[in-house]
């Protein structure tokens, strides 16, 4: 659209961004005046890759941002870093605060990322294959997708299940499916990461009564439940509850697991769907980090002390993507967690102030035109998280926008990892790029934005209130258009997509049909027939009554009367399903419904 | 469809997804595109669609769908249009639909499935040149 171009009206030297807001060194000056300047009067700026040209300010000159709007310069000099800036101030050494550099003082070379990927679909069984053939070609830890019911906590034979047993994940309605699931795997020797929210403590408590048949020690089993039941209502939208006993559910977790499974993630505090939604970088950051501290605040007011539960908090990022933005993000993270611990919560121990992250590609920036394009962008997505020191790792398949991922495209995700990590050679050397004047910058931006954020939300009360208010949601909703209205008008190039596009054959793709919602309610039947349905009654309302009642830390060392996790595990072990856990609990708290926003 | 009249759709979230920053965007650029919107929110049986489709007398229906539960969704939304005599009401599918199940959805009145990638434009487009002028409402 050259017509539509503004003509340019800036009078003055088309070098003055040199000059603005930042003071150049003489040498820079003398650069600027005498060596940019005559190349850009010969050859202006043009936006890269927008062969339309439609990226322009008002002045005429082509925008340069990332991808979440931030201007970015031509060049990063001293000058774009504060006047008191210097290494043991700003970055420090990894293993010593602020963490800038990394939580490890010998980064990868003493333990690599763990390659974790993601997966689950149609029945237990079929799941237990893929499992057992990720751990085969490499992969380190298991991580488990859910259903939609089972996420949402209904059994496959309910009628809001029809059509979603087994189709985003799988379907798994009662400690028989999570035997089948993990039959023939050492939980004792395996990390497992599972993707449960509203019902998290349901699925946790079917893990360890897995683990103890296997007779693991609960002690020593690892692995995270992701819990987060903030990011539900922010972005994921899966909640069951109301927001107040969601959180007390939450802690019901942190109190038993510091007691019981000290080597167990409580909770994975998430940003990636809240970048999935459509945030921006700093929006996926300062929202996921002040979950964190909404968590903290909820769980001192229980009378819980922050070094019992802090140091199994950890952190879910995207990579997406915008390379250094990315790096940044997971720089900043680290520096803005040990802050916040040590001088808002007052933590003492040191393993409460680390930022520990899991990573995960954007399955949003995955389109499903020539998928085969998607290898290349999750290798770079993955190569940031891998730069920024995630401590373990999903690579999406490459038809991610067109169904879950098949054999083939699983594998290759887990050979990016594999590539990344044994033949790039940068997990040799830590935090590689520290130092560089444009990450630096980006990273105390990405600070500085996040702790503007944190003003807004403290003002309003905390995150459950902002939540209530929808100011989360909203400004995810706006970044989320404001991006779709720029890919459309061309101002961003999406290969294959808006430019470079090609007429092709669909790919093949994993395809799951109704047998297996047949298959588990079969089994749901014969394990009604089976099973003391008295004795699932009787436990179920003991766990009512926990669940109405108020949990308080106690002096004497033992977890709350009223935590709701033992009662949870009696029900599990008598075959209560999930379903029938939440129902129970429904009828104590009822149900969730949003004021939407559009 | 007389100009004057604005056309009005009713975007809805079916299923127990609740990915809905598709869903979101559409019902934005379909408004800033000067239709009338009521987006339904998230979890709605087809019933409640239906429902809230007869009440706000809408032209045209977009169902949101990414978590592959369209073929147990969608027939009933079409079968309870035609029960409501409202089966003139233009029905789009948007989110994440296997080619293979394409035709099956075409073949039940289903106007348009629009996959991933899908410009807004093409869908604001689509629904100008099809829809159709509302008869006469159902009785009550």
């Amino acid at each position: 659209m050259p017509e539509n171009k503004p003509k340019p009206t800036v009078a003055e030297s088309p070098i003055s961004d040199v000059f603005e807001g930042r003071h150049p060194s003489p040498s820079e000056k003398e650069w600027a005046e005498n060596t940019l300047a005559p190349t850009l009067d010969k050859a202006p700026e043009k936006p890269i890759g927008a062969a339309s040209g439609v990226n322009l300010d008002e002045q005429g000159h082509a925008r340069f941002t990332t991808i979440s709007g931030v201007p970015v310069r031509r060049l990063y000099t001293q000058a774009d870093l504060p006047e008191d800036w210097n290494y043991d101030r700003y970055l420090g050494y990894p293993g010593q605060p602020p963490f800038t550099r990394g939580i490890h003082a010998s980064g990868y070379r003493g333990k690599l990322f763990t390659m974790r990927q993601f997966s689950g679909f149609a029945s237990p069984e079929e799941t237990n294959q893929r499992y057992k053939y990720l751990l085969e070609h490499g992969g380190g830890g298991l991580s488990v997708a859910f259903d939609l019911p089972t996420l949402m906590g209904y059994d496959s034979d309910h009628p809001a299940s029809e059509g979603e047993v087994g189709k985003c994940g799988v379907a798994i309605d009662s400690l028989e499916d999570m035997e089948i699931l993990f039959n023939g795997i050492d939980l004792e020797k395996t990390t497992t990461s599972m993707t449960i929210n509203s019902p998290a403590s349901v699925l946790w408590a079917m893990y360890l009564v897995v683990a103890e048949k296997q007779g693991a020690d609960w002690k020593k089993i690892s692995g995270t439940i992701q819990n987060d039941i903030l990011k539900e209502y922010i972005a994921q939208k899966e909640y069951i509850y109301p927001p107040a006993p969601s959180m007390r559910l939450v802690i019901d977790t942190f109190e038993f697991g510091s007691k019981f499974t000290p080597r167990f993630n409580t909770i994975s505090i998430s940003g990636y769907h809240i970048r999935e939604a459509g945030s921006t970088a700093l929006q996926e950051l300062a929202f996921t980090v002040y979950d964190g501290v909404e968590y903290v605040e909820w769980a001192r007011s229980r009378g819980l002390d922050v070094d019992e539960f802090g140091p199994r908090l950890s952190f879910f990022f995207n990579a997406h993507n915008d390379f250094f933005e990315e790096i940044a993000k997971y720089r900043a993270a680290r520096k803005i967690w040990y802050r916040l611990m040590k001088d808002r919560f007052h933590a003492k121990k040191e393993r409460s102030w680390l930022l520990r992250f899991h990573s995960q590609t954007a399955g949003v920036s995955l389109p499903a035109q020539q998928p085969m394009n998607n290898i290349a962008r999750v290798a770079i997505q993955a190569l940031a998280a891998v730069l920024g020191g995630t401590q373990s790792l999903h690579c999406d398949g490459y038809d991610e926008a067109l169904a879950l991922p098949t054999e083939a495209a699983a594998r290759i995700a887990l050979r990016t990892q594999q590539i990344i990590g044994y033949e790039s050679g940068v997990a040799q050397t830590i935090d590689p790029l520290g130092g560089s004047y444009f990450l630096e910058n980006l990273t105390l931006q990405m600070e500085k934005g996040a702790f503007d954020y944190f003003s807004k939300l403290d003002a309003m009360g905390g995150m459950v209130k902002a939540i209530e208010r929808g100011y989360p949601q909203k400004e995810i909703a706006e970044a989320s258009y404001q991006f779709q209205r720029a890919a459309e008008a061309n101002e961003k190039i999406i290969v294959g997509v808006n430019e470079f596009q090609i007429e092709e054959e669909p790919p093949h793709i994993l395809y799951i049909d109704e047998t297996v919602a047949k298959h588990q309610s079969a089994k749901l039947k014969a394990l009604r027939a089976r099973r003391s349905n008295e004795e699932v009654k009787r436990r179920l309302d003991a766990l009512k009554k926990a669940a109405a009642g108020t949990p308080q830390a106690s002096s004497n060392g033992n977890i709350s009367q009223a935590n709701t996790m033992p009662y949870i595990i009696d029900a599990v072990r008598a075959y209560a399903t999930v379903g029938e856990i939440c129902e129970a609990l429904r009828e104590v708290y009822g149900t969730y419904t949003e004021v939407s926003i559009t | 469809m007389p100009n004057e009249a604005k056309i009005r759709v009713l975007v809805a979230k079916p299923g127990l997804d609740g990915h809905d920053r598709g869903a979101k965007v559409i019902a934005r650029a379909l408004r800033d595109a000067g239709m009338e919107v009521i987006y339904t929110g998230l979890r709605q049986t087809p019933e409640m669609i239906v429902n809230a489709a007869v009440q706000e007398d809408v032209n045209v229906i977009g169902l949101s769908i990414l978590s592959g539960a369209h073929n147990a969704i969608v027939p009933r939304v079409m079968d309870l249009l035609k029960q409501h005599h409202v089966d003139d009401i233009l029905v789009l599918v948007g989110g994440i639909i296997p080619d293979q199940d394409v035709d099956a959805l075409k073949k039940i009145g289903v106007a348009a499935i629009f996959q991933p990638g899908t410009a807004m434009d093409s869908i604001v487009q689509f629904i100008r040149a099809n829809v159709k002028p509302r008869g006469v409402p159902a009785a009550g």
